[in-house]
């Protein structure tokens, strides 16, 4: 691995829980590295705590233990050149798609601004909807709307906390096609936490695949898959198996743990 | 304007139903509240006539209340004051209730320390300050127009103080990853985002304005259309011209919440309302 840019260092967190009780910890002792350039995915079960971590490593709370370094330099805050993409959608629905994409670019000449604004609505194909208000746009589309925002700030990583969550079968897929080719287009670092498996192994040169509460990392999967990446091949499903097996999780419906699962057939 | 049409749900699943009428159409919007107010007028009109009232006005005897007054040119001009002092009154109020209640939801310690005392006074009646306000400012423009400040600075605040705290917590992290600085969160981010709560605070404030002077009239001046009703009541119990001067209140203040209502279709608000109409 090339030089890290996000190093995550024994990071734990542990939540005061509400009315009695124990608290709760969510995180322990995690630690990994991200190369530039990298997608990596993160995946675990539902409130495992990836989110969290997530949101730690981009400055919008603090470990109770360990650190986090991007680019050398421990993160205190969230920064403008790692743009945080949120799973309920950030988009500004006060502003048109072309402002909400410009937000970031106040301290840009007119001009300039307007060209990198085109630039980025073409690329997430929302080209003729500039002053649409994100209200009158399809979950999808407001998706779009936030990536590209993010896009036009040029920041060198973007995290994304399952961005595609809310949406259908079908956009999600589209979503992810377009994702694969735009970070081919700008080799963007992307740390994307997710908690489907499939989406990670669609997306991802590298998923870490995290345990159930408290959260540590269990696995750190690369996937050497060529893109476009062919959703029957075998290498796909043995990784895709490989993660389910990780997650201790059954590949049958209705079985509550496959005895023979690195085997199993679908 | 937006370059998307607007998507009909309902018609897109299924055909309308047939003969089913339109509730945005003309039945709806000027006929049935027509016909309500034609009955309305008339059990009025029945009911004046059967009990023999010698002072209790016809709505016909109001109109001719109403055309004397604008005769005697005094209608417009009362109508006038009454604007006049509301305008000035809800204008004070609005420039410093926003503000107020910006800065009050945004800081913790500064809500402490300033919400009890906004408490304490929001539930004293803008009437009960009658009184302080003739001695502080005699018969004057001055005191119904520190009434109607009085009365609509709280709850201006108060819906603006709510409206930050309940502002969606994602746009503030969105803005706070883009480092904006204080100024620009403010000017970008929440007062855009709470726009919408704070003309529904301002729309009921303007109502509750329009209700106190009136009320501010009948004591603190000698113009407007409270005083025109106490005067028109006192000099010769002129119960037309009291019922003309309650009907124009009703009339002007269904403009002036028209008028406000106007703000919610402008397109940097409409989000929040356009999924309830």
């Amino acid at each position: 691995m090339t030089r890290p840019i996000i190093s995550i260092r024994n990071v734990g967190m542990t939540y005061p829980f509400k009315g009695k009780g124990q608290p709760l910890t969510v995180l322990e002792n995690v630690s990994a590295e991200i190369a530039a350039g990298e997608f990596v995915c993160i995946v675990g079960p539902s409130g495992c705590g990836k989110s969290t971590l997530l949101n730690i490593v981009g400055g919008f709370i603090f470990p109770d233990s360990g650190e986090v370094l991007v680019e050398g330099e421990r993160v205190t805050g969230p920064d403008r050149r790692r743009i945080f993409v949120f799973q309920e959608n950030g988009v500004f629905p006060w502003l048109t798609v072309e402002d909400n994409i410009g937000f970031g670019l106040r301290r840009r000449a007119a001009d300039e601004r307007e060209k990198i604004v085109h630039h980025y609505i073409a690329m997430v194909g929302l080209t003729g909807f500039e002053q649409a208000y994100p209200h009158e746009l399809s979950g999808g589309m407001r998706q779009r709307v936030e990536i590209a925002r993010a896009l036009s700030a040029n920041p060198d990583i973007i995290y994304m906390d399952e961005p595609f969550g809310a949406l259908d079968f079908i956009s999600r897929l589209k979503m992810r096609g377009d994702l694969v080719r735009i970070w081919n287009a700008e080799k963007k670092t992307i740390l994307f936490v997710t908690h489907d498996i499939e989406e990670a192994v669609q997306l991802a040169d590298r998923v870490i695949v995290m345990s159930t509460r408290p959260a540590t990392i269990k696995e750190d999967i690369r996937i050497d898959l060529p893109r476009p990446r062919d959703l029957d091949s075998r290498g796909y499903l043995e990784l895709r198996d490989r993660i389910f097996h990780a997650m201790g999780m059954s590949l049958r419906i209705g079985e509550e743990e496959s005895p023979r699962l690195g085997t199993a057939a679908v | 304007m937006s370059v998307v049409p607007a998507e009909k749900k309902t018609t897109a699943i299924r055909p309308t139903p047939p003969k089913k009428a339109n509730p945005r159409g003309a039945l709806g919007v000027y006929l049935r509240p027509a016909l309500v107010g034609l009955i309305f007028l008339l059990s009025w009109d029945v009911g004046v006539r059967w009990m023999h009232s010698d002072i209790f006005p016809t709505p016909f005897d109001v109109v001719k209340g109403v055309w004397e007054l604008a005769q005697a040119g005094l209608l417009l001009k009362y109508i006038v004051a009454s604007l006049f002092r509301v305008s000035i009154g809800f204008a004070l109020a609005t420039l410093v209730g926003v503000p107020l209640g910006l800065v009050l939801g945004w800081s913790i310690p500064a809500f402490q320390a300033f919400n009890p005392l906004i408490q304490i006074f929001r539930p004293i009646s803008p009437i009960a300050w009658i009184p302080l306000a003739i001695l502080w400012f005699g018969i004057s423009d001055a005191a119904p127009i520190f009434l109607i400040f009085l009365a609509s600075v709280f709850p201006i605040a108060v819906s603006t103080i709510s409206a930050v705290r309940n502002m969606q917590p994602v746009y503030l992290r969105a803005a706070r990853n883009f480092e904006l600085s204080r100024a620009e969160l403010f000017r970008r981010v929440i007062f855009p985002a709470c726009l919408p709560q704070i003309i529904t605070g301002l729309r009921i404030s303007l109502g509750i304005a329009w209700l106190v002077v009136v009320a501010a009239e009948m004591i603190a001046v000698n113009s407007g259309l409270g005083y025109l009703i106490i005067d028109a009541r006192n000099a010769g119990k002129r119960y037309d011209l009291v019922v003309a001067g309650m009907a124009m209140i009703g009339l002007i203040g269904l403009g002036l919440d028209l008028l406000v209502r106007r703000l919610e279709h402008f397109d940097e608000v409409r989000w929040m309302y356009a999924h309830r109409r």
